[in-house]
Parts: C-alpha cells; sequence; structure tokens
C-alpha cells in the first residue's frame, strides 16, 4: 500500500500537502511515512498523545508491531532489545518520563543503536508541573545521542523522518533525539506540509549496523577472552575510553548528513547585524517577532536558529558571532544550557547575555526579549 | 543460523584459535546433545571466571547443554555473577543494565518475530536473584502479564554475591548478610507462584544437584516458551564465597537443604501447556 522512495524524494521532491495538525499528530504523520517496524510507547502525565495516535496507524497497518511497557525505564530497554535484534524503532517521551528513562539513554548510544526517540519536552520535578521546559535537553547533552531541536510542529515532522537515514548511516549509528518543546508545539495547531501517504522511507538494514546484531545469524563465539568489566589493567581501560571516544566520533560523522538534510545545522537571518539572537527550538519564533519589532524601533539584530544541539555547530557559532557586539540567548529553561555552550567556544563570552529565561511553564513575551535588546544598545 | 556461518576458511585454519575450531569441528549446534553427553562435545563455554565450587558456574553449564538450539539462542542477561560467563560463552548474548533484562528480551523477541516469522529464535533471560525477584521484578512480571514469548531463568544463590553479599529478596529469613546486620526480616520471595499468577505457563523450580531433571525443566521451559507462553525456571545455586562454605561441598549442600525441606523442588504447569508438551515429548519419543 506504501511505495518505497529515496529519502531525497520524500523530503525534497515529493508534492506536499498542507494540513492543520498538532505536533503530536505531526509525529503520527511522520512515523506513518518512516517505514517504522515497531513502537513501544508509554503513556505518562505529562506525555503528548502522540504515542497513542501512533498506536492509531499501528491499528492502520502503517507499523508491524507495537505495545505499550510499564514504565518509560522498561520501554526504553524494549526499545534497546528491538533494535539490537535488528528492527526500525521509535518511541517519544518527555520531562519525568525522559529522567526515569535515563539510563538507557548513554547505553543506546555505546550499544551504537540507531533509535529515533522524540522528547517532548517538560519541567520535571519538584516542585511538580507539567509545564513546558527545555531543562530535559540540559541533562542529555553528553549522553552521545544526536540532539535535533525543533521549532515547530513542521520541523518537527521533518526532523523526525530525516532522523531515520541520519541515524542508521553504518558510520554514525548511534540514536537521534528530536525534541520540541512539550505542550507550546505538541497540543497546539498548525499548518504542516506533509508528503503524500503511499510513500515511505526505505526499510532499515540490520547489517548496516557496525556491531553484531543479536540474531544469531552471525558468528556468535566467545566475544573476549578477558570481559572488561572484571579486569583492572590498562588494556580494558584503554577498551572502554576508546569505545567512548568512537561514540562521539560518529556523531561528527554525522555532520554532513544533518547539514544536508536539514539546510545546516542552523540557519541565520540578518547575520552581520550588531546583535545576535541565537536560540532553539520555540524561542526562536518568539525571537523572531522580537527581531521585526526591534527593527520598527530602528535596531539592527540578526537571529541565529540552531536546529541541531548534537552535535553543536561549534565553528558556524564562532564565525558568527566574531563581530557580533552582543549575543542574546534566550531559553526555556532555569540553567541556561545554550548560553553555556555558546559562551564555552567563543573567546569574547563576555558578549553572551543568557537571557531572558522562562521556566515554570509562563510563556516568554517578545518584550522580554526587546528589554534585552534595548539594554544591549544603551 | 545455518553451520555454513560458522565454516572456517581452510587457509585460515591453522591460525583460527582451537576452541573455535573445536567448536565448528565438534560443537552442539544443530545436534542432539544434552547433559548425558556432556564431555563428547566441545561445549559451548570456554573457561569462566566465577569462583571454585560456585553454584551459578555447574547450574550455566548444564543450561547451556541443555538449549535445545544454540544455533538459534540468544541470551539476555542482567548485572551480577549470573552474567560473567556470557563473554566466554558461544552463544549471542545482551547485557543492558541491572534490571532490564526482562524488558530487552521483550524487545528483542518481539523484533526477531518480525524478522524471522518462519523460524524459532529462543530468547532467554538468565539472571540472578537480584536483578529478577528485586530490581527488575517489575519488568519481569510485566513480561509474564503481557505473555512474551521468552524463557526467563533465575540463577538464586539468595545474596548479592558480585559485590559481596548482602541481602536479596530471595535470601532466607533470619540470614545475617551485609545490609542485614540483625538478619533479614522478612521471607524468601515465592516467585515460582508469582510466576505461575502472572501467566507463566510453565514453572520449575530445580538444582543442579540433579541435572538431568533440570536439563528436562529448561529444555520444556524453552520450547512451551516459543509457542505457549512465557516460562520460568528457578535454579538454587548456592555461593561458597559468601555463604562460607567449602568450594567442594556445594552439591552436598544443594542435597541437604532439600533433605532439610528448606529447598522444594516444584513444577507448575498450565493445561494448555501440558497438552503442548505431550505432543512434543511424544514427537521426541
Amino acid at each position: 500500500m506504501q511505495k518505497v522512495v529515496s529519502p531525497e524524494h520524500l523530503f525534497f521532491e515529493a508534492p506536499r500537502e498542507q494540513v492543520f495538525i498538532t505536533g503530536s499528530e505531526a509525529v503520527r504523520e511522520a512515523v506513518r511515512r518512516a517505514n517504522v517496524d515497531m513502537a513501544i510507547s508509554y503513556p505518562i502525565t505529562p506525555q503528548s498523545e502522540s504515542m497513542h495516535l501512533v498506536g492509531d496507524i499501528f491499528k492502520e497497518g502503517y507499523i508491524r508491531e507495537y505495545f505499550r511497557g510499564e514504565n518509560e525505564f522498561a520501554v526504553m530497554s524494549a526499545v534497546a532489545g528491538a533494535s539490537m535484534g535488528g528492527v526500525r524503532v521509535f518511541t517519544a517521551t518527555g520531562g519525568p518520563g525522559t529522567l526515569r528513562a535515563f539510563e538507557l539513554f548513554s547505553t543506546w548510544s555505546g550499544a551504537r543503536l540507531p533509535i529515533v526517540c522524540a522528547f517532548m519536552t517538560r519541567g520535571v520535578n519538584s516542585p511538580l508541573t507539567i509545564q513546558p521546559d527545555t531543562i530535559e535537553m540540559s541533562y542529555l547533552l553528553d549522553t552521545g545521542m544526536i540532539m535535533l531541536h525543533a521549532e515547530n510542529a513542521q520541523d518537527l515532522y521533518d526532523y523526525l523522518l530525516k532522523a531515520f537515514p541520519i541515524a542508521e548511516q553504518t558510520e554514525v549509528h548511534i540514536p537521534v533525539g528530536v525534541f520540541a518543546d512539550g505542550f507550546f508545539v505538541t497540543h497546539t495547531r498548525e499548518n504542516v506540509k506533509v508528503a503524500p501517504v503511499d510513500i515511505k522511507l526505505p526499510p532499515y538494514n540490520a547489517y548496516s549496523a557496525p556491531v553484531p546484531v543479536m540474531d544469531m545469524e552471525n558468528v556468535p563465539f566467545r566475544q573476549m577472552r578477558d570481559p572488561f568489566v572484571m579486569k583492572s589493567n590498562y588494556v580494558s581501560y584503554a577498551a572502554h575510553a576508546s569505545w567512548q571516544q568512537e561514540v562521539m566520533a560518529a556523531a561528527e560523522r554525522a555532520r554532513p548528513s544533518i547539514s544536508s538534510y536539514l539546510g545546516g545545522l542552523l540557519e541565520v537571518e540578518n547575520a552581520d547585524a550588531d546583535i545576535l539572537i541565537i536560540t532553539s527550538g520555540t524561542a526562536v519564533s518568539i525571537a523572531r517577532e522580537a527581531v521585526a519589532q526591534a527593527k520598527q524601533e530602528g535596531f539592527n539584530v540578526g537571529l541565529v536558529k540552531i536546529k541541531c544541539i548534537r552535535p553543536f555547530p561549534t565553528e558556524e557559532i564562532r564565525a558568527l558571532t566574531k563581530n557580533a557586539k552582543a549575543v542574546i540567548v534566550p531559553e526555556f529553561n532555569r540553567v541556561g544550557w545554550l548560553a553555556k555552550e555558546i559562551k564555552s567556544i567563543i573567546p569574547d563570552n563576555d558578549k553572551v547575555i543568557g537571557a531572558p529565561r522562562v521556566f515554570g511553564g509562563m510563556t516568554m513575551p517578545t518584550q522580554s526579549i526587546l528589554a534585552e535588546i534595548r539594554r544591549c544598545q544603551a | 543460523m545455518t553451520k555454513n556461518i560458522l565454516k572456517m576458511s581452510p587457509a585460515f585454519a591453522d591460525i583460527i584459535p582451537a576452541e573455535y575450531r573445536e567448536l565448528v569441528d565438534n560443537g552442539p549446534y544443530g545436534r542432539d546433545v544434552g547433559v548425558a553427553e556432556l564431555g563428547t562435545f566441545k561445549e559451548l563455554l570456554e573457561e569462566h571466571p566465577l569462583c571454585a565450587g560456585c553454584g551459578l558456574a555447574l547450574a550455566l553449564r548444564i543450561f547451556l547443554a541443555s538449549l535445545p538450539a544454540p544455533e538459534d539462542t540468544i541470551v539476555v542477561g542482567s548485572t551480577g555473577c549470573s552474567s560473567l560467563v556470557f563473554p566466554q560463552a558461544a552463544v549471542q548474548n545482551i547485557h543492558s543494565l541491572f534490571g532490564n533484562q526482562n524488558s530487552v528480551a521483550s524487545g528483542l523477541k518481539r523484533a526477531l518475530k518480525l524478522r524471522f516469522p518462519d523460524k524459532d529464535k529462543d530468547v532467554i533471560v538468565v539472571a540472578g536473584d537480584g536483578a529478577t525477584a528485586d530490581i527488575g521484578l517489575d519488568m519481569v512480571m510485566h513480561s509474564w502479564f503481557r505473555r512474551e514469548n521468552i524463557t526467563t531463568i533465575m540463577l538464586d544463590n539468595e545474596a548479592y554475591a558480585n559485590t559481596g553479599g548482602q541481602e536479596s529478596g530471595m535470601s532466607q529469613q533470619g540470614t545475617v548478610l551485609y545490609m542485614a546486620p540483625k538478619g533479614k526480616n522478612f521471607p524468601k520471595i515465592s516467585m515460582p507462584e508469582l510466576a505461575r499468577e502472572a501467566g507463566c505457563v510453565y514453572v520449575a523450580v530445580g538444582t543442579p544437584a540433579q541435572p538431568r531433571k533440570l536439563e528436562k525443566m529448561i529444555k520444556r521451559a524453552i520450547l512451551l516458551a516459543r509457542h505457549i507462553g512465557p516460562t520460568y525456571v528457578q535454579i538454587m545455586t548456592p555461593c561458597p564465597t559468601n555463604y562460607k562454605f567449602k568450594n567442594n561441598e556445594t552439591v552436598n549442600r544443594l542435597k541437604g537443604l532439600e533433605k532439610d525441606g528448606v529447598f522444594k523442588p516444584r513444577e507448575y504447569i498450565t493445561a494448555e501447556a501440558q497438552e503442548a508438551l505431550n505432543k512434543l515429548e511424544e514427537v521426541s519419543k
């Protein structure tokens, strides 16, 4: 019923129809076209509707296997098992669910599993919250996974579909987390352009994995003479250290494909401006509006939308910020992880303003960004 | 897996490790060998780092000899002594995290069903009492509730042995262990009965002191898990290191525990599983 087409055709050439859907429905539409073998779900509050909508398309026959696990740790474990068994697998979580499952994310990377997971980011407890917040991204920065941050439902649809061929390259073969700001993106409707329903990505090839597939269809003889975990010697330390470096290198090797599928790791408007706003996620939309208002007030302000957080667009940001007088980094979290990232890579980082920061569920008024712009100019 | 995958290039035969050549020439893949033939074929386990006299070592040797189809078996393990032999065993093995073994196995089994719809790929969980009855209990039981087609085997040494001998839920009441300095103050968890109530179609409690009987239990559990439902085997595997008995006393200790009524071998089977088993055992006669 669905025809397999090349990723390039699905992403760039196929005609697109405009539909008015929520972010959660955009997840469903991406998965519908992603030729996913198995999806495993857990509801949690505050999840999104995404994984039960994925259940709907399982019933319609777009996915071959689907079930509800008992908690996020179990789901992320089952997803790992499925991926080790050589199938394309998808799941989603957010906020407290991400934290409950946390031990798994670095093992996904370490086991070289090309799992695609949507994170609908939410605040974490305590105090109890179900509101949008990107703080979990701060915790995930060093798990080894590739991290893409969607601004809106269109990005979420596009990045999710593109995540599969990025993750599954032999030289990459690590998980991709696609992040969207929970509630703001998941629970609101917008126009999203989607490919026809009768085409899908090519199937996953289990033997593209750079590690043995756990199917007993390859030579299973004892994997090692001295299990590293039991040894306290140089060889075991060196093996572990080089493996971790290899996971980092795998993310680096993803740069060209991320760049070509997403049109760069970042996107910039008015790059030569004195004041640059650099941000990611829904804060980009608010910053764009603030930039328009600032222009009317006579300010020369540019906007940088970071699409890919891991690997980080270090060189691109260094080049862009070289001549800027001030860099404003608005964020939907308390810790300002993006401002820290930017401060850590540019020499004159006292020009980086980690504000405004909004958290606890509030929206970010454009006025709060405008106030920072005015302060820079004063 | 066809045996073709194992074939060595004759040009490299002289540099292939001896134990690999022995496995290709005389291993159990695709052959009907079991515990009775131990010593006549190359076993799947090559050396191991477990303590002398370890009950797990004996149980795992019997387990690996009992596999009905080692060429299509994937073992999912968990943290602890139970995992230590598998990097040196000739079946594929996943050691993910502590406690998540039955979830990993659920995903794996369903993936292999999708990829090999006409072939039985046996997914077998082998984990210790800590992984099964404590940290992973939720995931173990939910895999049973969901009726996953996997076999769960607990190697029960009644303690967290790999970390120096702390109390586990499977330790006997009153036993003094680390973290139970005044003696454990609640009874051993009734895992076999929990398994029966949670949906396992076959439950067995066995001991490596009776290898042929244990082999039968393991074989039944694996065969029934293929098409009938989840199965559970609990194997008593005493730990000389932490329970401080002589390492040549393991089998005697097992016999003594049974004689004293502390350890009770038992089997539960559903009517449906019994019917399937009758057919299977009739065919094999």
